[in-house]
């Protein structure tokens, strides 16, 4: 235990791993907490549609030759999602099928863009990273964590102020519009940090387990918490946790970020499935 | 004046008229029953009077201090409600939402109301439940704390009984009409039974094919009434 503990211990003296773990807790705290929202508003797989999109938007950035692509990335993303959650509930494409379209579109668009364009000479290299966000937190600049935090910050700040209006919108949107609440505007907002999360987080784990982020921590907390407070905070602190524990295996055992987090959200949800039936059991 | 009058109004959605030329006023206190055969525009009318959507022409007006946020409304069950993890306080607790603008944080008058709405519909021993593990009567009495969280004067309720058995719907009738005779607070609901609603109302609004609006004892002796109470009792025989 001692050896481990040094062996870690020896590991935080580098700052790229310090920067790596910093990033993972704020992406961890910001992606679970939207995450019990969409789950309960049917949008588990906008994370999964939204990140696609935001693969969609790197492959063209790529191609631009652009040094800081994250800007083009944030707005093709963030008009995505404006589109996405807007066009939800009345539209002649329903919400999950506009999702997958978008999805698989921007998916292949992006993987085509970088084939046909790419001055890189490991593509499959490249495209593997972006999709399974494999090393690219181990190599962040010290910018990008600054802009990580400041994003991160607005996030949590937006979440506080507006919880109470988001919990009635997610509740019951036709009442919170009739007792006079904005529920487009908030309901934009929600669309926009979904975005801004989705970005972040492409870094950590990379486009293709982003869902996971978004929807273990609530799911797993849903099972066992009964208000939305509750489940809120502990999805939280459980999407927390988890990514401390995958960052610091992944360290240590040397395997891929991004899938060791998920793997370690996975063992959560199923700890908390099993609580909740002991629960259900003992309630009964 | 009356309270909430509609003038020539004309309803429908995606430009489809399903209600042409329907004007009535009611007063403050007033108990209206909605009622009409499934697709005549029910739950139309009563989304445009709360502003869900607009009318296809017509007028709404509302007088007697009544503000646009000041309805309170009780939807139909939503299929996301049915899972939701929500404690009984804190779903009560946003039915002040209305009242809060822009400011994040509710205040301890409206906490107060809550607690106060939760004791009048006898939740008050639930507070700290989850709202998906109660049972079909005690989820309507926590939305019409809900509601009344929102509104002094005036209620809006989509079918409250629907899917209740006829002991629990009793109970819920009862309270409405004790929200109605005790605080004064003018009741308009769709009901899809017509038996409580000529019981309790005191005026009916019928639409489809014809349209009837008067008191229930109009109700019950004009041609519409008649031939609508039979053809209920024809389907329950």
């Amino acid at each position: 235990m001692t050896e481990v503990f040094e062996k870690i211990m020896l590991y935080l003296q580098y700052p790229f791993v310090r920067y790596a773990l910093i990033v993972g807790v704020l992406i961890a705290l910001c992606s679970s907490l939207l995450g019990v929202t969409l789950v309960l508003k049917r949008f588990s797989y906008i994370g999964d549609g939204l990140s696609h999109v935001a693969f969609g938007a790197m492959a063209i950035a790529a191609v631009l030759n652009l040094t800081n692509d994250m800007p083009l990335i944030l707005v093709i993303t963030i008009s995505c999602a404006v589109l996405l959650l807007r066009t939800g509930q009345n539209t002649k494409i329903k919400g999950d099928a506009a999702i997958a379209m978008l999805s698989v579109g921007a998916l292949a668009i992006g993987y085509l863009l970088m084939n046909l364009f790419s001055t890189s000479s490991n593509l499959t290299g490249d495209v593997c990273s972006t999709l399974f966000g494999s090393t690219s937190i181990l190599t962040l600049t010290q910018t990008e964590v600054w802009l990580c935090a400041l994003l991160s910050c607005i996030v949590v700040a937006v979440f506080v102020l507006f919880y109470n209006k988001i919990f009635a919108v997610t509740f019951d949107e036709s009442f919170a519009v009739a007792s006079g609440t904005n529920a487009a505007a908030y309901n934009l907002l929600i669309a926009v940090i979904t975005a801004i999360i989705i970005v972040l987080a492409m870094n950590l784990v990379g486009s293709l387990l982003i869902s996971a982020l978004v929807i273990f921590p609530a799911l797993s907390s849903m099972r066992v918490f009964r208000s939305f407070r509750s489940v809120t905070l502990c999805s939280v602190m459980l999407s927390v946790f988890c990514a401390l524990v995958g960052i610091l295996i992944s360290i240590l055992a040397g395997t891929p970020v991004g899938s060791t987090i998920v793997a370690a959200d996975i063992a959560a949800f199923g700890a908390f499935f099993g609580i909740g039936i002991i629960r259900k059991g003992v309630g009964t | 004046m009356a309270q909430l009058t509609c003038q020539n109004l004309s309803l429908g959605y995606d430009g489809k008229v399903i209600l042409q030329d329907l004007s009535f006023s009611i007063d403050e206190g007033s108990y209206l029953c909605v009622v009409g055969e499934n697709g005549s525009g029910k739950t139309t009318l009563m989304k445009t009077i709360l502003g869900l959507q607009p009318p296809i022409c017509g007028k709404i007006l509302t007088d007697g201090g009544l503000g646009r946020n000041e309805i309170g409304y009780l939807p139909q069950q939503t299929e996301v409600q049915k899972d939701f993890p929500a404690s009984v306080k804190e779903i009560v607790l946003s039915g002040c939402q209305g009242r809060c603008g822009l400011r994040p944080f509710y205040n301890k008058q409206e906490k107060r109301l809550a607690v106060q709405s939760m004791e009048k519909m006898g939740i008050s021993d639930l507070d700290k439940r989850c709202y998906r593990e109660l049972s079909g009567g005690q989820q309507q009495r926590v939305l019409l704390a809900r509601a009344l969280c929102a509104t002094r004067k005036m209620m809006l309720l989509d079918e409250p009984c629907s899917g209740l058995d006829p002991k629990v719907s009793a109970e819920l009738y009862r309270m409405i009409e004790e929200l109605n005779r005790k605080d004064d607070i003018t009741i308009i609901m769709i009901s899809h039974d017509i038996a409580a609603a000529v019981q309790y109302a005191s005026h009916i609004l019928h639409i489809g094919e014809t349209v009837f609006f008067g008191t229930t004892k109009e109700y019950l002796r004009s041609e519409t009434g008649r031939g609508f109470m039979d053809a209920e009792r024809g389907d329950n025989a």
